[in-house]
């Protein structure tokens, strides 16, 4: 099998998991309990989120662990419109080709009371900070832009948004998923507020994330119960994933430069190839990007028939963010960036890792020509 | 795989004939991929219970596929089942017809669309549910119905073309439903008992009106039931809502003989009634006309059973072929007058003669 889907989940390193493995086995213990086996579990949270703060230019206890992205850009939302609600500003503004865990959480907000405005993208798919710009105004109580695409890999001008946000008196939240272990990340320097992430993006376990909140106020919390992380986040902490995650991070920060350059060679070697195929199209080619994600639109097919060709020959890659039903809709990204619906009907994302080699990116270069002969039979 | 008898795209709307359906292809040596067809977004057409495009009759394909060891593939149709299903229905509905919409899907999607998919993805045939039977008979493809009465669906595939006949596998044609249940209760599929789907997909609380109106985002206008002659007799609640043949939900009161819809005018907005006597009809004509069986010639006469609604018990009638293409069938004793909109099937003995929408009954 040739994974070339990792902008949906990575595979997780061994050595992670041999780090996560005694918090299931051995130091099992509750982090709220005093006795010495919570002790041994909450020493290790403490750990993991210093490890984090560390790598992403924050506090350590601006951090709260959740159960994953979705859940930290539904917090970020909910601690930017409680905030709108103190200080009575009632709009939220956010790109058009944010993640559904971002759209969805702010429309469920539009239903109690707040304006949301979404800004679309250049045709390169970079939002323009003068875009958001122009959407601000003191009504606002937060901006929301991904730090870098899922679904064409964009990197985004979180640092100029951030501040056009500021001077609107506004929050900034970036929903770095797909950024985190990837490309440098400084909530500080960037002056983000909130920032969401995902361990399963950058080799570490499924179901848990984490959301740093720089306000004053801190993270409001959506789930209620016994108080743990400050509070913020209710529920028994999970350990291992929480282990599991900072160590991910911190091995994918501690690499970053060298697998950037071998993940960005080995792409556009990939999308050499692919370019030579009638009718090919790189979108985002001219935006800067993650190392890891490409994004190809095949004039004249259809992605609904082209992934599982590709699955039959052993080939994992993807068009758009599935949706529930397993059906794919025409991406709203590629709409937003003036992709005619048409050409974003044959679009296939291929998204390599540190694990992807010379030989997957050949072999998917090879079966997508194939695939694409037979398909324009 | 190198046994293989083929590879087969199986169509699995998470019901337990497709299902079973896959799992018998798959017995019999074929390589199978599942595939469900999205046609709608359940919101739109509100359906709160089981219909073939929920979340858990996908997820319920899924498990069966899972089961099988089979890939399976949802695939988004919704926006040609808009234009080519779902709008013309509401549109012929306002032309005063009856439209049978699966009929349009089964033409349009399932034997256009999915076995383009399936040919695209390598595929040497589609298969379906159905309770029908193909088979070659000399140098042609036939078509018969489905050994089980109860459930023989020859009537909604009459329009497949000798290409797509030649490329699609009916497992369920010489079967019972009952064990198609039984084998899907001894394979343990999640939908052994599921109910069987009885009304069109998108109307599954069968109230065609209130589609039609959440459709338009409008309600139809009232207007008068009349009789023969013109003269008002009550009100009807949109004459959308009305079929020739009907008698329920007239409410006239005082009549000596029950009043049953022999006509509708869309332009005045009135439904038109009459006794029974009056739907009267000695046969009806048909347009769009597909052969399965040999083609009639202009002159040619073929005596035949026809069938003018899915539930109609088969009417004696000869069937001729106009020069234009219309196809008329004259019943060898009056009937009740046929419906304009709903299909017309021919059959000879067991095997499908054709089938085409009817435009008049006369």
């Amino acid at each position: 099998m040739i994974y070339l889907d990792n902008a949906a989940t990575t595979a997780m390193h061994a050595n992670i998991f041999e780090q996560m493995k005694p918090y299931y086995l051995e130091t099992y213990g509750n982090p709220g309990s005093i006795h010495a086996a919570g002790r041994g579990a909450l020493h290790a949270v403490m750990d993991a989120r210093a490890t984090v703060a560390k790598r992403l230019g924050c506090m350590p206890r601006q951090v709260t662990f959740t159960s994953g992205g979705t859940e930290a850009d539904n917090q970020a939302i909910a601690t930017a419109a409680h905030f709108g609600q103190r200080i009575g500003r009632m709009r939220m503004v956010a790109s058009s080709i944010e993640h559904p865990a971002v759209l969805r959480a702010l429309e469920a907000w539009k239903a109690r009371g707040f304006e949301i405005t979404l800004v679309d993208p250049d045709e390169t798919g970079v939002v323009q900070a003068s875009s958001i710009h122009d959407a601000l105004d003191d009504d606002v109580c937060l901006v929301s832009v991904m730090a870098a695409n899922n679904e064409t890999g964009a990197v985004q001008s979180i640092e100029e948004i951030a501040a056009a946000a500021h001077s609107a008196g506004a929050l900034f939240h970036t929903d770095a998923v797909q950024a985190a272990g990837h490309i440098p990340l400084n909530c500080e320097a960037a002056g983000v507020d909130l920032l969401s992430i995902s361990a399963h993006k950058f080799h570490g376990p499924k179901g848990v994330g984490a959301l740093v909140c720089r306000t004053r106020e801190g993270a409001e919390p959506i789930i209620f119960g016994g108080g743990q992380e400050r509070g913020r986040r209710s529920g028994t902490e999970n350990v291992p994933g929480i282990v599991g995650l900072a160590a991910a991070l911190e091995e994918a920060c501690a690499n970053m430069d060298g697998d950037a350059r071998r993940v960005g060679e080995l792409r556009d070697t990939l999308e050499l190839r692919l370019a030579s195929i009638d009718g090919a199209m790189i979108i985002a080619k001219n935006a800067p990007r993650v190392p890891g994600i490409s994004n190809v639109c095949f004039d004249g097919l259809d992605h609904q028939a082209v992934v599982p060709l590709l699955d039959a020959r052993g080939i994992c890659a993807s068009a758009g963010s599935a949706c529930s039903a397993g059906a794919v809709q025409v991406s709203h990204v590629l709409r937003g960036m003036g992709v005619p619906d048409g050409l974003a009907k044959g679009s296939i994302r291929f998204s390599l890792s540190v694990d992807t080699t010379q030989e997957d990116v050949d072999a998917a270069a090879v079966a997508m020509q194939e695939i694409a002969a037979s398909l324009k039979r | 795989m190198a046994n293989s008898k083929g590879r087969v795209l199986v169509a699995m709307s998470g019901g337990v004939d497709s299902s079973v359906t896959a799992y018998l292809l798959q017995s019999q040596g074929y390589e199978c991929i599942g595939a469900t067809m999205k046609l709608y977004n359940n919101e739109d057409v509100n359906a709160t219970g089981h219909t073939c495009c929920s979340l858990d009759d996908v997820e319920d394909a899924r498990d069966v596929a899972f089961r099988l060891g089979i890939p399976h593939y949802v695939f988004d149709y919704s926006a040609e089942f808009e234009d080519e299903v779902m709008r013309p229905f509401v549109e012929e509905y306002e032309a005063g017809h009856t439209p049978n919409p699966c009929i349009e899907c089964n033409r349009r999607m399932k034997f256009s669309r999915l076995l383009k998919r399936a040919e695209e993805l390598g595929c040497d045939y589609i298969a379906t549910g159905h309770y029908a039977r193909i088979q070659q008979q000399g140098g042609r493809w036939t078509m018969l119905r489905g050994l089980d009465p109860k459930k023989d669906q020859s009537y909604v595939l009459y329009s497949m073309t000798q290409d797509q006949l030649a490329h699609t596998l009916l497992p369920l044609g010489g079967m019972e439903k009952t064990h198609v249940r039984e084998i899907a209760e001894a394979q343990g599929f999640v939908n052994a008992q599921k109910h069987d789907s009885q009304d069109i997909c998108f109307v599954p609380d069968g109230d065609y009106l209130g589609f039609l109106e959440r459709y338009r985002g409008c309600a139809y206008k009232p207007g008068d039931i009349v009789d023969e002659q013109g003269k008002v007799l009550g009100q009807h609640k949109g004459a959308v809502a009305y079929t020739i043949g009907q008698r329920k939900g007239l409410c006239i009161g005082g009549a000596p003989e029950p009043y049953f819809v022999t006509g509708k005018n869309m332009a005045e907005n009135k439904v038109i009634v009459g006794p029974r006597a009056a739907l009267q009809s000695q046969g009806c004509e048909a347009v769009n006309w597909n052969w399965i069986a040999e083609p009639l010639s202009p002159g040619e006469a073929l005596r035949v059973h026809v069938k003018a609604h899915y539930r109609q018990a088969p009417i004696p009638a000869e069937l001729s072929v106009h020069e234009d293409g219309t196809v008329r069938a004259t019943y060898l004793e009056p009937r009740q007058a046929a419906a304009p909109g709903q299909a017309l099937v021919a059959y000879v003995g067991d095997s499908v003669v054709g089938g085409g929408t009817i435009a008049r009954a006369f």
